[in-house]
């Protein structure tokens, strides 16, 4: 394997002094790799992101970036109708003069990237009417026209429907294996990650973590440590092919230990 | 939806013929507030008199006008159209970018506090019975003192992003506000006051070169400044998380953006007092004309204000025989048109629906 592309060690993080957020987190990831972040509401998800994209520094720790960082927060909203190309070209940011505007040669390269999403033909679209599948496409684009290395995306598929949610995963999939590209991504589907993922980390505790290739890491057992509810490991044929997942165990939620 | 259609059309085929018209229009708007006035002149012979004091010596079949009528268009309604314009430009051009940062299209540059500061500056210097020109000077003091103000507190807050920029600003415009409300129940009601109320409504009487150079320097390098920056505009109105993802360095930026529109709005108050609704409703306009994008936006707004603030200033010493302030005409003008708007957007947003 190559180099990792990202890597941080020994990450401790505190709004508050002595509060932590989390402290000696570990993590790796290579190239064309996918590493999904798991873990409760309010464990602190979005800020290991900020501090993975540098958008927040840590108090303790090292994070390594080795190439061009994207990221997309959650709950993407645009307050002014621009149209998904003005939207895309904004990827450019990095390339173009601080006082000029994009060039044909940026604008070039944002409409192939909209061609290699196969949404070239929104570009004319405003990005705030479309639904939430072609609106997480769109910023897709946009990372790619920002030529980054490292798609860095919190709850992708969280405000999206069934349908999309696959699509969606599907891209991250892509995007890794065909674009070479090391995607992060939080959720809270531990499926998602399962079906996706491979590598996850699991935010146990502030202190406590788990961070491996997403076979070894996820087992019922640590599921139900990170969620606190039952969650059962299914495998079965579908369409000639074994699938392997997790579903959780509604209405049977205990505290104690499984049998 | 076939409206939506028309835009669409409108935006992507002629974005280069909509700034020719719009370039025409204030042409026609400069040359119409030339001629038109208590001492009106024809359009031709206004032509005729600008063209001789812009090129000297292009009409040389001797002046085919009166001497009074050179004076008039060259002392008193050049300069004036010139504040006038200027001030225009300047409001929209700053309405437009500060939506944009604040990412709320119902951001007006009043928001920031320069104003109040500049207002005070301009109160005190009538009440301590300076001239005409230690009100500008005064009032542009107190509007860069103010936004001194609301970056420091800002700062000092250790607050970071857009929020305590507002409310920085509201703290510094409010205490600004009540000081200008203090003067006023100070002020001699027979000497002072009739001056400060008036100061305060806004007007462009009394503009001369010298006051058409205090605003004009600050509003165009500081305007230029922001129309270079147009398209950081766009990155900056994603909000702070994706353009600094996107790698903007946005607080600096956001500074830099914030300082060159005090400049233009400490510029516009010092010269010409209180002008409302301009900031907020052009940039509003611009965007029906030719999209959200800041890059046609800024220069879109920048000419339709000056338009707009020349159109309402030929209104203000024409309608009657005594002037009517216009910040007093911008108001009751701008309040139905932004209303108006509203109705027209909510009605487009059901369509959608």
């Amino acid at each position: 394997m190559t180099d990792a592309a990202l890597s941080f060690e020994n990450l401790g993080f505190a709004y508050k002094p002595g509060t932590w957020v989390f402290r000696g987190y570990k993590g790796v990831a290579h190239r064309g790799q996918v590493l999904a972040i798991l873990g409760p509401n309010g464990c602190g998800k979005t800020t290991l992101l900020k501090l993975l994209t540098g958008i927040l520094c840590a108090q303790e720790g090292l994070v390594r970036r080795n190439g061009q960082m994207g990221f997309v927060p959650q709950l993407f909203q645009v307050r002014f109708s621009y149209s998904v190309f003005d939207m895309v070209l904004m990827g450019r940011a990095r390339r173009v003069g601080l006082f000029s505007v994009p060039s044909a040669h940026d604008e070039n390269i944002a409409m192939e990237s909209l061609r290699r999403l196969g949404i070239d033909n929104l570009a004319d679209r405003a990005f705030d009417e479309l639904s939430g599948g072609q609106r997480q496409l769109a910023i897709f684009a946009r990372a790619l026209a920002a030529e980054a290395d490292i798609l860095v995306l919190d709850e992708p598929t969280s405000a999206l429907d069934l349908k999309n949610q696959g699509f969606i995963l599907d891209w991250i999939r892509r995007l890794a294996r065909e674009e070479n590209l090391t995607v992060v991504f939080t959720t809270h589907h531990p499926d998602h990650a399962y079906a996706v993922a491979d590598l996850t980390l699991l935010m146990l505790d502030a202190c406590d973590f788990l961070c491996g290739s997403t076979r070894a890491v996820m087992t019922e057992d640590r599921l139900h440590q990170l969620y606190g509810t039952d969650l059962k490991r299914l495998r079965f044929e579908h369409k000639g092919q074994t699938v392997e997942t997790f579903v959780p165990v509604y209405g049977a939620v205990r505290h104690g230990p499984t049998e | 939806m076939t409206r939506n259609r028309n835009a669409k059309f409108v935006k992507r085929a002629g974005p280069a013929f909509t700034f020719i018209a719009l370039g025409t229009t204030l042409v026609a708007a400069v040359i119409v507030s030339l001629a038109i006035g208590r001492y009106p002149i024809p359009v031709a012979r206004a032509l005729r008199i600008l063209i001789a004091l812009a090129i000297p010596g292009t009409q040389p079949d001797g002046p085919a006008w009166d001497e009074e009528e050179r004076i008039i268009i060259q002392i008193v309604r050049l300069p004036r159209i010139a504040v006038a314009a200027l001030a225009g430009a300047g409001l929209a051009l700053s309405g437009a970018v500060l939506q944009g940062l604040f990412r709320n299209p119902l951001v007006a540059p009043q928001i920031i506090g320069i104003s109040s500061g500049a207002s005070f500056g301009g109160v005190l210097a009538i009440m301590i019975g300076l001239s005409s020109y230690g009100v500008v000077g005064l009032a542009f003091a107190f509007g860069i003192l103010s936004m001194i103000l609301v970056f420091g507190l800002s700062r000092l807050a250790g607050g970071t992003g857009i929020l305590s920029v507002v409310l920085s600003g509201i703290i510094v415009g409010g205490m600004f506000s009540a000081f200008v409300g203090l003067m006023q129940y100070l002020a001699d009601p027979d000497k002072k006051l009739p001056g400060i109320v008036y100061w305060l409504l806004g007007s462009f009487v009394g503009a001369d070169w010298t006051k058409a150079a205090v605003i004009g320097f600050p509003t165009v390098c500081a305007g230029a400044g922001l129309l270079l920056l147009r398209w950081r505009i766009n990155l900056l109105s994603l909000g702070d998380d994706d353009a600094s993802a996107l790698g903007v360095p946005v607080d600096v930026l956001r500074w830099v953006c914030l300082g060159l529109v005090s400049l233009i709005v400490a510029a516009q108050v010092s010269v010409s007092g209180g002008i409302g609704w301009v900031g907020l409703v052009i940039p509003h306009f611009a965007r029906m004309l030719v999209g959200p994008d800041h890059r046609r936006l800024l220069p879109a707004s920048a000419i339709m204000g000056a338009i707009y603030l020349l159109l309402m200033d030929d209104l203000a010493r024409t309608m009657v025989s005594q002037e009517i302030p216009i910040g007093i005409l911008t108001a009751i003008v701008g309040t139905p048109i932004f209303g108006f708007m509203f109705w027209k957007t909510q009605a487009k947003g059901w369509s959608h629906d």
